[in-house]
């Protein structure tokens, strides 16, 4: 049997061994000629007297248990964040009460993971969000229930980041669609007043508007009202936010197609219904990539707080390294708070890619 | 102006839809068109033919205000558009529009795009909406594509739902800016099928096309544009045999071969 098949079946005529597998591919992809091949070199001796010595120091020379002298050891000094990331995380938070703050961190997380999911979007939704809003408000704030009261003062590190850029991103969004959308509107005065916004925000960095909001505004106040300082900050980012995703949303509307305006008045839709049921829904899908490089970029700019002496996660930890026992520590602390931020980040944009894929309707 | 001198047997009231007087429009200084005066009356069906830039659509874009005139009057259905918002809106509700290039939304399935203008202007509940529009989509045979979106589908087929999109709303009047131009050859003859078919219902219609062949079997009058004036009026037997104008002449000289 097994000789008739072979005798049977068309000779299959196998590619040589020098063009398929490991030994192929190298041959292709890396050492395909002399100047390929000199590169190939190159990097791998930089990564090779680069990568092992960090993984030496970050793993194999480290210290990680909390409390432990570093100075002692040759490599990286995890035991700065062990000892210390109660600090990092939550600030000047009480620390005897912290499963307040992380079970709040933990709703905020589950219901993003919830709403990355668009078959969930409905009305349930909304009360979730809602009612959650509420119970982290309480879990954070107390004085109710028997829940120890705590300043808004003492909000910090991961705690004040999220709270900045979750709030910040929400409320800039749809603020910068309607300044686009003003920006677009036949009415004179509507279209100057955001055309002036937009550029007069995008024309002034963050930090002044920051600056701004912390030491200018509060002269303007009457005698006896104050602001708190992190709602000051959480209103300079939403605003400035905004004018930022307004212009990537005019360059979506502008991309539309002359004939969707002319369809939906052609049916008989008002202006509010065009824009919210035709226009808008295209629009936006168009630009979701640059949008959520502005959200992106907004949520590491939160970290600019710091400026005006609010802890976010940045400013918790160059309070840590302030600390006699730990200077000279900073790359490892740095690392961790950058994984943080990149973790939030790469969240981000991967929801982007995945948002595109399922509106698009083209090439179903 | 004559206006009687086409009427084919089953034009029997005298109710006129739309009534066009003395209407001027210009695109910054460019008279684009010139004294219109005319009056389309109830199932009459018109077609409006011309050279490219006669300022033959830009019509039939004024008649459901996509496009503004300047001087003189459109009456619609009795209403008169002037920059009342509300008036605008009602006309265009009773008004269907058929484009070149489809215009349907692309973000929305078929049935959607059929629903919407309903539900949205005409508060029908989604149920009865959905049901009217399978009806309609049934009528151009279109009935088994209704949940997909429109870039599945060819542009004939588009430019059916399109039709069907209109017809959802159950407009009194259908106009059709060259709805068979934007097509491949061999998808013209089922657009023009359903427009055929909408026309034995009795539908009031002007359409502006250069297909021949439907304004011989279907209109009741032939209007020819020029340079932003109806240059010529006329029953389809007299226009294609007997044009009076020169220009007329030259024109289907070019376009019959």
């Amino acid at each position: 049997m097994e000789l008739d098949a072979e005798n049977n079946s068309t000779v299959v005529i196998k590619p040589p061994i020098s063009s398929i597998g490991i030994i192929g591919w190298m041959k292709e992809n890396l050492f395909s000629s002399p100047f390929n091949a000199i590169l190939t070199i190159i990097i791998v001796s930089v990564l090779w007297f680069s990568v092992i010595p960090f993984l030496k120091w970050a793993l194999i020379d480290s210290s990680w248990l909390p409390d432990s002298n570093c100075r002692g050891t040759g490599g990286a000094c995890w035991s700065i964040i062990t000892s210390n990331y109660k600090i990092i995380l939550f600030g000047f938070y009480p620390q005897h009460i912290l499963w307040r703050p992380i079970t709040a961190i933990c709703i905020l997380v589950s219901l993003l993971f919830v709403s990355r999911n668009r078959n969930y979007w409905n009305a349930l939704l909304g009360y979730a969000w809602l009612f959650s809003l509420v119970i982290m408000g309480l879990l954070l704030k107390g004085g109710l229930v028997g829940l120890e009261s705590v300043e808004i003062e003492k909000w910090g590190g991961i705690i004040l980041t999220l709270l900045l850029s979750v709030f910040g991103l929400t409320a800039a969004y749809p603020m910068g669609i309607i300044l686009a959308l003003g920006r677009q509107s036949k009415m004179p005065v509507i279209k100057t007043f955001c055309i002036f916004y937009i550029e007069l925000i995008r024309g002034v960095p963050l930090i002044s508007l920051l600056f701004m909001s912390s030491v200018v505004f509060p002269l303007f106040l009457p005698e006896g009202v104050s602001i708190n300082g992190i709602l000051r900050a959480q209103i300079a980012i939403i605003l400035f936010t905004a004018a930022y995703i307004a212009e990537v949303v005019r360059g979506g509307l502008q991309g539309m197609n002359k004939g969707q305006f002319e369809a939906a008045d052609s049916i008989g839709l008002n202006y509010i219904q065009t824009m919210r049921l035709i226009i808008l829904p295209q629009a936006l899908k168009i630009v979701i990539p640059p949008s959520v490089s502005v959200l992106i970029s907004a949520f590491k700019d939160t970290s600019l707080v710091v400026i005006i002496g609010l802890y976010d996660l940045l400013k918790t930890t160059q309070t840590t390294l302030s600390e006699p026992k730990w200077m000279g520590f900073s790359s490892e602390a740095y690392i961790f708070i950058a994984l943080i931020y990149f973790v939030c980040c790469f969240f981000m944009s991967t929801y982007s890619r995945k948002l595109e894929k399922e509106l698009n309707t083209d090439l179903k | 102006m004559s206006k009687e001198k086409a009427q084919k047997t089953e034009i029997s009231s005298e109710d006129i839809v739309i009534k066009i007087v003395g209407m001027h429009k210009w695109y910054g200084d460019f008279h684009v068109l010139k004294n219109i005066n005319l009056n389309v009356k109830k199932r009459e069906r018109i077609v409006v033919c011309g050279p490219s830039g006669s300022g033959k659509s830009t019509l039939i874009r004024c008649i459901n205000r996509l496009e503004e005139h300047q001087k003189g009057q459109i009456i619609v259905d009795g209403i008169e558009l002037t920059k009342d918002l509300k008036n605008i809106e009602k006309v265009r509700s009773e008004v269907g529009m058929v484009f070149q290039h489809f215009n349907l939304f692309p973000h929305l399935t078929i049935v959607e795009n059929l629903t919407i203008g309903p539900i949205w202007v005409r508060k029908t509940p989604k149920k009865e909406a959905v049901e009217t529009a399978m009806y309609y989509l049934e009528k151009v045979q279109i009935a088994e594509q209704a949940a997909k979106f429109p870039g599945q589908l060819s542009g004939g087929q588009q430019q059916r739902v399109a039709i069907a999109r209109s017809l959802c709303m159950k407009p009194n009047i259908m106009l059709f800016d060259e709805a068979t131009s934007a097509l491949d050859p061999e998808m013209v003859k089922e657009v023009l099928d359903v427009m055929i078919s909408l026309a034995q219902d009795g539908m009031t219609m002007v359409v502006v096309t250069h297909e021949m062949g439907f304004a011989k079997s279907v209109a009741h009058r032939v209007l020819f544009m020029d340079e932003g004036e109806i240059i010529e009026e006329n029953s389809p037997d007299e226009f294609f045999n007997h044009p009076k104008n020169d220009r007329t002449k030259m024109f289907l000289s070019q376009i019959l071969h």
